[in-house]
């Protein structure tokens, strides 16, 4: 089982991948940890230098819209968040979510404010998300198939060093 | 109907002929990929992502084909060192490269030949979808999931479930393929075929050329489509007859399930913008507040095609051809072969008469990686696809989508306008 708690950094619905990292910012540079300081600065000039390790970010439908560039999840990633709450993903920034290692949760998000702590733990039977504020709980079912192995072993480059190719869970 | 005699969408049908098992939207498939599209934008990181996955050589470098698109011409020294190590990349393992200049990867796909019907196409660049018009899978990934399908020759897959799109109706004089582009992204919303396909049929499909194709195709993706494909037909046929590759046509069973049927009828549609910053933000021009235009872009995957400019041509010629004092016309062919047929009928030298700045082909002003920048609090009027805040490297401007003739009219008059002013 893991379990994380963390403080919930609110964002709204349609957040696309451009509002989490700038095109314009990756033609200077693609590594994260430069990169991270400009996190959702179109959203929020004050963002980066507001988050702290182990914040959760909280959107509402759509997040991860847009272009499907993966630095968006390894600039997450690098911040520090290591969980991604949304009412829906777009599929691209899923993935490669997923691929990177960051948790992406599909859940009801609607009554989560900025400030509140969220605790999420999973285990075989799912992901349960708690916020600690309202006591509200959702228990997701676990994610399965070839998604669930890549997060399992840490991202599609452990996976692939283990497997060499994608073996099918059906 | 019975287990043995499947019926199956086109995009059930094409997962099930790459991963050599009957294919049911909800399943889960790891499939063969026939065409793998890396850019300048995704392919460095796919290829750190390969080294370390301990790739060593790519699993077909026949199937790979890198396209140095978004920083053409490189607008800064990181992007210079990528287009290095693309290239460096591509020759050690036998990958085509085209050049800057060349084209937007999935423009060069379809007016190349590379893309036809019956392929699973990934590029790690979310306008991939493009490539349904010619009747194939076609998706946006990332890097990660390029570099694994450069390693493997296999990507994993959920098969989505299909929206069809049924087109009735005939347009109005002045209403472009954008136009029907944008009410259908309006009618779904951002995000409103998230995880799913689209499926374009219907009587007026007909009336769609291939460019139009790739542009309905294209904008499905802003409303999260994962696939936007279209029937093989005579149109297609038309296009693909001047390959030795023309792939096997693949079309939807009778009685196929579709999560959702959409019918867009064209017959009431007009000369519509979508304004900041949603593309599913669509409104008349008619309709939409008086707004002064600074910048007018005339390009993309979306937009930057040889009808495109003639469409905007004909707008200006008709207008006088004259631009509006302060606005600046950018012109950016989404190919090489855009331009070359535009340098031949002398439509480049026009608009560059009219005062445009041309610029080589490629993905241009789009994202702010290559070509002009707005300045601050600047309107532009564009021919693209997303309008997102910050977009094209100024957060502070404003970017209005539209057709190209719509653009035009804007170029003319300053503000936004509708089309069939200059009709």
């Amino acid at each position: 089982m893991t379990s994380h708690r963390g403080r919930a950094r609110r964002l709204g619905d349609d957040i696309n991948t451009d509002y989490i990292i700038a095109s314009t910012r990756k033609k200077e540079t693609l590594d994260e940890k430069i990169l991270k300081q400009y996190l959702l600065e179109a959203v929020d000039p004050g963002f980066a230098a507001s988050v702290r390790a182990g914040d959760v970010l909280v959107a509402g439908a759509n997040f991860g819209c847009g272009s499907a560039m993966e630095v968006a999840a390894t600039v997450v990633l690098a911040a520090g968040i290591q969980i991604v709450l949304a009412k829906s993903f777009a599929r691209s920034f899923y993935r490669n979510a997923i691929n990177n290692g960051l948790l992406p949760i599909e859940c009801d998000t609607s009554d989560i404010l900025e400030g509140d702590t969220i605790s999420v733990e999973s285990d075989t039977s799912g992901t349960t998300v708690v916020d600690e504020r309202t006591g509200r709980r959702e228990l997701r079912p676990p994610l399965g198939g070839i998604a669930g192995e890549i997060l399992a072993a840490g991202g599609l480059v452990p996976y692939l060093k283990r497997e060499r190719r994608f073996v099918s869970t059906t | 109907m019975t287990a043995s005699t499947p019926t199956q969408t086109i995009s059930e049908k094409i997962l099930s002929a790459k991963s050599g098992r009957t294919a049911r939207a909800g399943d889960v498939v790891v499939c063969d990929v026939d065409l793998v599209l890396g850019t300048d934008a995704s392919a460095p990181m796919a290829i750190g992502y390969f080294e370390r996955m301990g790739g060593t050589r790519v699993h077909d470098a026949s199937r790979v084909v890198f396209a140095l698109d978004h920083y053409s011409p490189p607008s800064s020294a990181a992007t210079k060192g990528f287009h290095d190590q693309v290239r460096a990349f591509a020759e050690k393992q036998g990958v085509r490269v085209y050049e800057i200049g060349e084209g937007i990867s999935h423009q060069i796909a379809v007016e190349r030949g590379l893309a036809h019907p019956g392929m699973l196409i990934v590029g790690a660049d979310s306008h991939t979808v493009t490539c349904g018009a010619v009747n194939a899978f076609a998706t946006g990934v990332g890097s990660s999931d390029l570099a694994a399908a450069m390693l493997t020759g296999q990507l994993w897959f959920r098969v989505p479930q299909t929206i069809r799109v049924a087109l009735v109706g005939s347009r109005a004089a002045g209403v472009a393929a954008k136009d029907v582009a944008l009410a259908m992204v309006s009618l779904l919303g951002s995000g409103g075929a998230e995880y799913h396909a689209l499926e374009f049929t219907g009587p007026s499909v007909q009336d769609f050329s291939l460019d139009d194709r790739l542009v309905l195709s294209n904008l499905a993706v802003e409303a999260g489509a994962k696939a936007a494909v279209w029937e093989a037909d005579a149109v297609l046929e038309t296009h693909l007859a001047r390959f030795a590759d023309r792939g096997d046509a693949v079309s939807a069973d009778q009685g196929a399930l579709y999560v959702r049927d959409v019918v867009l009828d064209l017959s009431p549609l007009v000369p519509t913008v979508a304004l900041p910053h949603l593309p599913e933000n669509v409104v008349p021009i008619s309709r939409a507040p008086e707004t002064p235009i600074h910048m007018v872009f005339l390009g993309t995957c979306t937009g930057g095609r040889v009808a495109d400019y003639h469409e905007a041509l004909a707008v200006l010629e008709r207008g006088g051809g004259k631009l509006a004092k302060g606005v600046h016309l950018v012109v950016t062919p989404a190919s090489s072969e855009v331009e070359r047929e535009l340098a031949a009928d002398g439509t480049l030298v026009k608009l560059a008469r009219m005062g445009a700045t041309i610029t080589m082909p490629g993905c241009g002003a789009c994202c702010g990686t290559s070509g002009v920048v707005p300045s601050d609090g600047m309107n532009v009027i564009s021919t693209a696809n997303r309008n997102f805040k910050a977009r094209m490297g100024n957060a502070t401007a404003s970017i209005y989508l539209a057709s190209p003739a719509a653009c035009a009219a804007a170029a003319l008059t300053g503000r936004l306008t509708d089309p069939r002013l200059f009709a």
